[in-house]
Formats: structure tokens, sequence, C-alpha cells
């Protein structure tokens, strides 16, 4: 029971990390004098952007405040398009590993969207705005994904990025073989368990998802021919998403390694007649970026991540750099939720390794993700029209030392560091109060249950009271991080 | 904060490191002396000085200043334009013992068993591992492996794990490479953990309070025991005659400990974690360096009052907690320093190690002084564990551990241009530049 209020208050905290953006963020907003990365229409010093019904209405050097509308000061300050961030497992409730079939493409990540993760938070603070969430990587073909915009406060439904084409995580290498994985007791192991295999089984699945796209393909021409009497093939939840990746409806991001193993998905894919969008990590991409870069696909990779496995022991910090070179439009991910919210400082690392400039180093993380996803119509850069899905910090973004300030997504600021600062207090004292609460109602149930016993007649058992000086258990560890941790 | 103009610079990334000698382990014979020239200097021992030379003779810096006379025969490195600071010392790693965290075979971190105060981690350092390389090309001179510890590339266990090691990253032996092989005994602090995450069945396992209260109580008796032992051990030895007691290796590596010799690097995090350990350690006696301490700004007054200094784990990770403000780990540093709290950073890690300049750089964002950020990366280690005379300052007499940089050495797009370890010129070249290099040379398939 203890525990159960115990994860209840810690629940109200998560609630109140942050300022739900409420309705009473006004609608016209004006960013003055800032220095501006735009990213795809070069630096402004000193500039405005104005913001109108969540977009950018205007952006440039010599505008000036409407007037009556809100004004926020960025005198010495940068503002740089809402990070993107192409590879995360934040706001899932649970596991994002559906690890029991080779192929689970029936399970969709949309369904388990948890808008209370504090991960959401803890990353608006860092600048990112939107972010692909992916299912894990423990089958070659694996489960589908979406992408949201960090709403923080707002519901699971008001998450999703609007129009963004679904995905589906494709796993290649390691993960998919399982070879850090143990089955536990009295489970066998799964197929596949090498390379060969994981090509076999993706093989396999678009092999029955052309039959089955064929049986509804045929059954829909025969209906619009007016037949009648006809039976509509049986649904196949595993294979639909597969049809609607052939049919351009739906982005594959796979999770890759080794060189030779994305050589494999491109011949499979050009097999069947579809692209992948994306390859993840693809830390031997600098390996094979012309390839990659004639195949059409973008590579979504860490800074400088290495060794932790064998396919990643040829890992290297210059691989953004140098498939960039390439011709592949490269983006930096996090794939943790720390990751996450100093991304600019991980685009910055292929300044040193590689001699990027600091627009292309910028990219990774804006426009280019957005490219990736498909939704760089939207977001991406700071342009007229666009949503006003905005970062200002305190110092040049690619700094160490730079600070996210404030983060505004469709014009509203989620995140303010002000105002997270001034409510610090206010959070302290209502944690005390509620712990104080819970150990009075605990002290009373005590002399309730010593007044019970009294009556019984049984001796109280001094030894087995709970000693209310004592601090509540805390837990430790554990936390869904650790759980997405696997999906390197 | 405006300290830091940001130069775009676009480096010719290797320049220097092709230039200079990729001899395997970074080495070449060497030469009589070197001079360092023309660059600021920051020696930490003082202010910076402009147009500074650093003379280094022997394995050692011999003089350093504004008008030093570069003695004949010195090999004479151009610093016009750069930046001169000592080497910078990652004090809590598991770097040499650990190659690829995934497989076992590759690993000397951690060992069965609870009780391992007799195992050295300099005696399964890899002088050949492809993270010394790699890591010092980040401007890190030397480390310090701490068997038993958890991280990002290690998953640790146990209690008392073994003697930590500081060595140089570079040598062809780890008789080159040692700067003492047992600076401080690992103790990785028993926690009351009532949900513990299971890697075999990759799922949260919860257990009672009590019953998770139990088995610590348990923990802390034994390692109580353990010392005690020692302690009998060491009055035996010293009292006794051989014949009155047998040699027992692990006693007699703990002897040192209870005697106050060897400090206990104790990791722990949580806050009621700290406090008990600081109160085993003050009641045992012992000299403790508190290990990663994520919640050491809850128990400031308290470190404080005992003089504890802090080796503290990579600074931009989540807070453990929901309810820790966000931004708490990168502002720990600062809160530390305003209390006077003596602390390093460190990687605890392999892979991120090279990430060190960039934990401290992190926490300059939120508020800890520059130069007391070059200090917890550069000196306050060497002094935590007894090698301030050798380490942490560019003066005359300590060892020739030095980088050359061409910019704030914190900065992310800082680069290395030079780097010295025991008075070498040390190959910046390293496993990811050399496939950098093999690989840009590709040439367009023909398809």
């Amino acid at each position: 029971m203890k525990r159960v209020l115990l994860i209840a208050i810690v629940f109200i905290f998560a609630g109140m990390g942050a300022w739900p953006a409420s309705a009473q963020n006004p609608s016209t907003i004006f960013i003055q004098n800032a220095t501006i990365f735009t990213v795809t229409q070069g630096n402004i010093e000193h500039g405005g952007i104005l913001i109108r019904d969540g977009k950018i209405a205007a952006v440039g050097k010599d505008l000036k405040a409407p007037d009556g509308v809100a004004v926020i000061d960025a005198t010495g300050q940068y503002v740089i398009p809402g990070i993107i961030d192409c590879h995360s497992h934040i706001a899932v409730d649970g596991s994002v590993n559906e690890g029991g079939p080779a192929v689970s493409s029936m399970a969709n990540i949309a369904d388990v969207l948890n808008p209370e993760d504090i991960s959401i938070y803890d990353d608006l603070a860092g600048g990112v705005t939107s972010a692909n969430i992916l299912h894990g990587s423990a089958n070659p073909i694996g489960g589908q994904t979406i992408v949201i915009k960090l709403r923080w406060g707002k519901p699971a439904s008001a998450l999703p990025f609007e129009g963004a084409l679904p995905g589906i995580k494709f796993a290649l290498g390691e993960n998919p073989k399982r070879s850090g994985f143990t089955p536990p007791p009295g489970i066998p192991p799964r197929y596949p368990a090498t390379r060969l295999g994981v090509e076999e089984v993706i093989r396999q699945a678009f092999i029955e998802a052309t039959e089955y796209k064929k049986q509804w393909d045929d059954y829909n021409a025969r209906r619009a021919a007016g037949e009648q009497g006809l039976v509509a093939p049986r649904r196949n939840e595993q294979l639909q998403p597969l049809v609607e990746v052939m049919e351009g409806k739906r982005y594959v991001h796979s999770h890759c390694y080794r060189a030779d193993e994305i050589l494999m998905l491109m011949r499979v894919a050009k097999e069947f007649g579809f692209k992948v969008r994306t390859f993840q990590h693809v830390l031997e991409g600098y390996k094979i970026a012309d390839e990659i870069a004639a195949s059409g696909a973008g590579g979504s990779t860490f800074s400088d991540w290495w060794g932790y496995k064998v396919e990643a022991y040829d890992a290297i910090p210059y691989n953004a750099a140098l498939m960039t070179e390439r011709g592949v439009v490269v983006s930096i991910n996090s794939d943790d939720a720390q990751e996450a919210r100093q991304l600019n400082q991980e685009a910055a690392k292929s300044m040193k390794y590689g001699g990027m400039t600091a627009n292309d180093a910028l990219k990774m993380i804006t426009i280019n993700p957005a490219i990736q996803l498909g939704i760089d119509k939207r977001v991406g850069s700071i342009e007229v029209g666009k949503d006003a899905d905005l970062v200002i910090y305190n110092h040049d973004p690619l700094s160490v030392y730079a600070v996210a300030q404030q983060t505004l997504i469709d014009g509203q600021v989620y995140f303010d560091r002000q105002k997270d600062l001034a409510g610090r207090a206010a959070l302290e004292k209502e944690k005390q109060d509620l712990l104080a609460k819970e150990k009075k109602a605990a002290e009373e149930k005590k002399d309730e249950d010593k007044k019970a016993g009294d009556k019984a007649g049984a001796k109280p058992d001094a030894k087995k009271k709970p000693d209310p000086k004592k601090k509540p258990p805390q837990d430790a560890n554990g936390s869904a991080s650790a759980v997405a941790g696997g999906a390197l | 904060m405006n300290r830091t103009p940001i130069i775009q610079r676009f480096c010719v990334a290797l320049l220097g490191c092709v230039l200079l000698s990729t001899a395997s382990l970074g080495q070449n014979a060497k030469p009589a002396a070197y001079a360092i020239k023309g660059g600021k200097v920051f020696t930490l021992a003082g202010a910076p000085i402009e147009n500074g030379t650093v003379v280094i003779r022997d394995g050692k810096i011999a003089a350093v200043g504004a008008n030093i006379e570069i003695p004949a025969g010195a090999q004479v490195i151009d610093a016009t334009g750069l930046e001169v600071y000592p080497g910078m010392f990652d004090a809590a790693t598991q770097i040499g013992l650990g190659e690829i965290s995934q497989v076992s075979a590759t690993l000397d971190v951690t060992e069965l068993g609870n009780y391992n105060p007799e195992l050295v981690a300099a005696t399964a350092v890899n002088p050949a591992s492809a993270y010394i390389p790699v890591t010092r090309a980040s401007g890190i001179t030397e480390v310090i492996a701490a068997p038993g510890t958890a991280g990002f590339d290690a998953q640790g266990g146990g209690l008392i794990t073994g003697q930590a090691s500081a060595f140089n990253l570079a040598g062809w032996t780890m008789e080159d490479m040692q700067l003492n092989r047992s600076v401080a005994m690992v103790i990785n602090w028993p926690s009351i953990q009532t949900r513990t995450f299971d890697f075999a069945t990759f799922s949260i396992k919860e257990k009672a309070y009590s019953d998770a209260k139990k088995e610590y109580d348990k923990s802390v008796n034994e390692l109580s025991d353990w010392l005690n032992r020692a302690r009998h051990y060491a009055q035996a030895k010293e009292k006794g005659s051989p014949a009155l007691y047998e040699r027992d290796l692990k006693l007699e590596s703990l002897v040192p400990v209870v005697q106050g010799k060897l400090p206990v690097l104790v990791i722990a995090d949580d806050e009621r974690d700290i406090r008990n350990a600081v109160e085993f350690c003050t009641k045992q006696n012992l000299k403790m360096i508190l290990g990663s301490g994520a919640e050491a700004w809850k128990v400031k007054d308290l470190l404080k009052e005992k003089k504890i200094p802090i080796i503290l784990g990579p600074t931009e990770r989540i807070p453990d907690k929901e309810d820790t403000p966000y931004d708490k780990p990168m502002t720990q540093p600062s809160e530390l320093f305003a209390a006077g709290i003596p602390f390093a950073f460190s990687s605890f890690g392999t892979s991120f190690s090279r990430r060190l300049p960039q934990y401290a750089g992190a926490s300059v964002a939120y508020g800890l002084p520059h130069d007391e950020a070059l200090k917890a990366v550069m000196l306050n280690a060497a002094q935590i564990f007894g090698l301030g005379d050798q380490l942490g300052t560019l003066e005359a007499g300590k060892l020739g551990n030095v980088i050359v940089t061409n910019g704030d050495p914190l900065e992310i797009q800082t680069q290395v241009k030079y780097l010295f370890i025991k008075g070498q010129l040390t190959s910046l070249a390293n496993r990811h530049s050399d496939f950098y290099e093999q690989y840009r040379k590709r040439p367009k398939p023909t398809q």
C-alpha cells in the first residue's frame, strides 16, 4: 500500500515538472534581437522571428514587434530550429521490444505512448521538439514506429506528429540474431541466429506480403469492376505494414552496424521494390557511403559511441562527416534520453572529427532528420510558414557551454528554464507536505492497530512495527530507460 | 560565459598525428629534450603565460616560463596560436580491462565473488587495447582503472572489488605505464535495493523492503568482519611469529586499508547509501573517497565535515529520480565547489573516457568556474590519489604529461595537436583515425 502511495506521489511530481503549455499561451509571439541560425537560409544577427498561430510568420533582421504581442527578448541569445531526434525510445510505456516472433510488425509503438514519461520533459529541456519513437531491435522485422512532438503535459493522443508517415523498425546483425541474449530456462533460442537467417526472415516475410498484397489487389480490382458476392481476404496484421512499405506508405528505419548487412538489405529492398528510408546507427556506413548515397537512404548515426559490441568495434567518430562527404543525408541521433538532450554537442563533434562546417553540423539535428522522417515541409529550419518549433540558447548551440533557455513547439513555450528554476521551491514543499501527510497517516494507522491489538488482548510485537523515523524506501535503477537501453 | 567564443575551425583533422610517427604503442625512442614554444601556457599553478615555453627533459618538465632558454639539441614544437595544458586524468575507468563489453572473453573488469581485495587492476591492463590511443587522442594522458566498477561499458559487481591502478596512456608494457599499481581499494557500497533490473529476463524484479534491508545488513556486517579480521591479521603479523598465522592474501591486502594508508574508493549514488558509507568509513577509520556520488549534493555538509573528496561520475546523465531537478547532474559540481568539497571528473567508462572534457564543460555551462573545471580534469584527481607531486600542473620536476590544443580543452570542437606522455611526444593516431584515413581514400565503386 505504501508503495502504491509512493508511486502515486512520484507520478504527481512527474506531472508537475513543467507547465503544460496551455491555451494561455499567446497566439502571437515575437522573438527579438536574437542570433538566428535558420539552417537553410543562413544566419541572422540581431534578428527577429514573428510567430502567429503556431507558425513562423516572419523572420528577418529588420523586423519590429507588432503592437501588443508577447515579446521574448533574446538579446545575446541564439535561436535554432527545434532539434529532431531520429532515433528515440522515450514516451514508451514499458518495454520497446516485442521479442517473441522474428517478425513483430503487428506490434505498434503508437499504441503504448506514455505522455507522462519524464524523459519527454528532460529532452524538451535539451531542445528536442520532435522524435522518431522506435520499436526495439530484437527482430529482423520489428514493430511499427511513430513520429511525435514533445508536447509535454498533453495527452497521448496529442503527441503524434500530424501527417508524418508512420514507420517500421527493421534490425540487422547481433540484436536480431540474439547474440547478447540468453533465453530464460526452458525457452528455446529463437530463429535466426545468424546474419544469413536475418536475411532469410526478411525475404520470406516480403514473399508472404507480396502474396497477401496480390490477394487484396485482386479483390479490390474485381470489386471495383462490379463483381458481386466476393469474400474479402482475411486481414493479416503482420503483413499489412509490409504491404504499406511496398506501397511507399510506411518508412523502413533499419537498425544496422556492419557494411555487409547494409548491402544485404539494399539487395532485398531492390528485389521487393521498396526503399529503406533510413539506416539507423549505421556505424560502418563510412565504409560504403557511396552505396548508401546511391540507394537514396539516409544515415542516422551516433556521434562517437563505439566498442560496446563486436559490430560496433569499427565505429568511428568520423562516420557522419565521411557519409556526408559522399552525399548521404546524415542525422545524429540519441537512442537514449540523456544523449537526446545533448544532441547539439554531439552534432558539433563532426566539426572536430572530419572538419564539417557549423551549418552542416546543425543540419544533422534539424533539417536532415526532418528530411529522413518526411516532415521537412513542416519543421527542421526557420522559414516562413513552417511550424514554430524553436530552441533558444544562451550560447552558441554547437558549444558545450550552451544551455537551452526556452523550447517552443507550435509556437507555444513548452519549456522555460527560468520557470523551472522558479518552481522548484514550491515543488519541494509540496513533496515534503505529501511525505508528512503520508507519515502521519502511517502513524495513525499504527495507533489504530495498537488499539485493536490491545482490545484483542494480543501483545504488540514491537520488533515488527515500522519505525516512523526511518525514511520510506526509495527505488533506484530499473528505470524505463534501462529497458530502452537494450535497443542499441 | 563569454570567455569562449566559438571558433568555427575546420581543422585539418589529423595533420598533427599523421606527421607524428604511428609507432604501434605511440612512442618512439626519446630525444633528449623538447621545447614547446610560443603557446599560451596554462600551468594550473598560477596565471596563464602568454607566449610561454615549456621545456621537457628526461621524461619530466624541466622549466616553464616566458623567457626560458631552449636547451641545445631540444626538439622544438611550435605552439604559436595554440594552448598548452597538463594532460587530463580520468580518475575512474575500466580502460585496459575490457575491450568489447558484450564479449565476456574480452573482459577482466568484474571477478566472481564479493570480496576480492587482493586483485590489482594493473595485472590485466592490456597495453595494446584500442581504447588507449583513442582516449589519449582526446587529451587524456593518464587514467585509473578500477575493477568491479559499473558504467556504460561494464556491469560491475562485487563489494570489495580490488585495487585500482593509475597508469599513463602510452607504453609497451604495464611496467612502462604504471604510475601506482595500487591507488585505492574499490568498494561498491551495498544499496538497499527493492527494485533491480534483471538482465537475464530483461525485466524489473521487486523485493520487499525488509528482505532488501536484510541483505544490506548482511553485506555491511561482512564488510566489517573483513576489516576486523585484517586488523587482527596485522596485529598477529606485527607481534607474532609467522608460525602463528597463515599467510592470507585477502587480509594482507586489506592491512593498508585498515591502517589508513590506502584510501577506499567507495562507489555510492543515493543519499542514503552515501550517508551509510560515510558513517561506516568513519567508524572503521578508513580514508574514504566517494565514487560516482550522484546525490552528493544532498550530503554536502557531511562530506565537507569528514573531508571526503569525490570522483564524480558523468555529469551528462538523466537524474536517477524523477523529482530531482532535470539539470542536477550538471549543476552538482558547482554546488560542490561552492561548498568547498574537492572533486574530480571521471567517466566510469572505457569508450566514453574521451568524453571527460565534455563532462567538465557541461558543468561549466551550469555554473562551475572554468578554471575549477580544468583543475577537476587535470589536477584534482592526482591530488586525491596521492599523485599530486608528479602530475596535474606544469611545473618543473613534474612528469612530462602535457597536451597542446588549438583552443579551450573543454570545448567540443577543440583538437589536441600534440601530446606528451612521460616526456615523450606521443602519437595521436588511433584505430579511429586509421579507419578514417583508410576509407576516405576508397575510390567510388563502379556500378
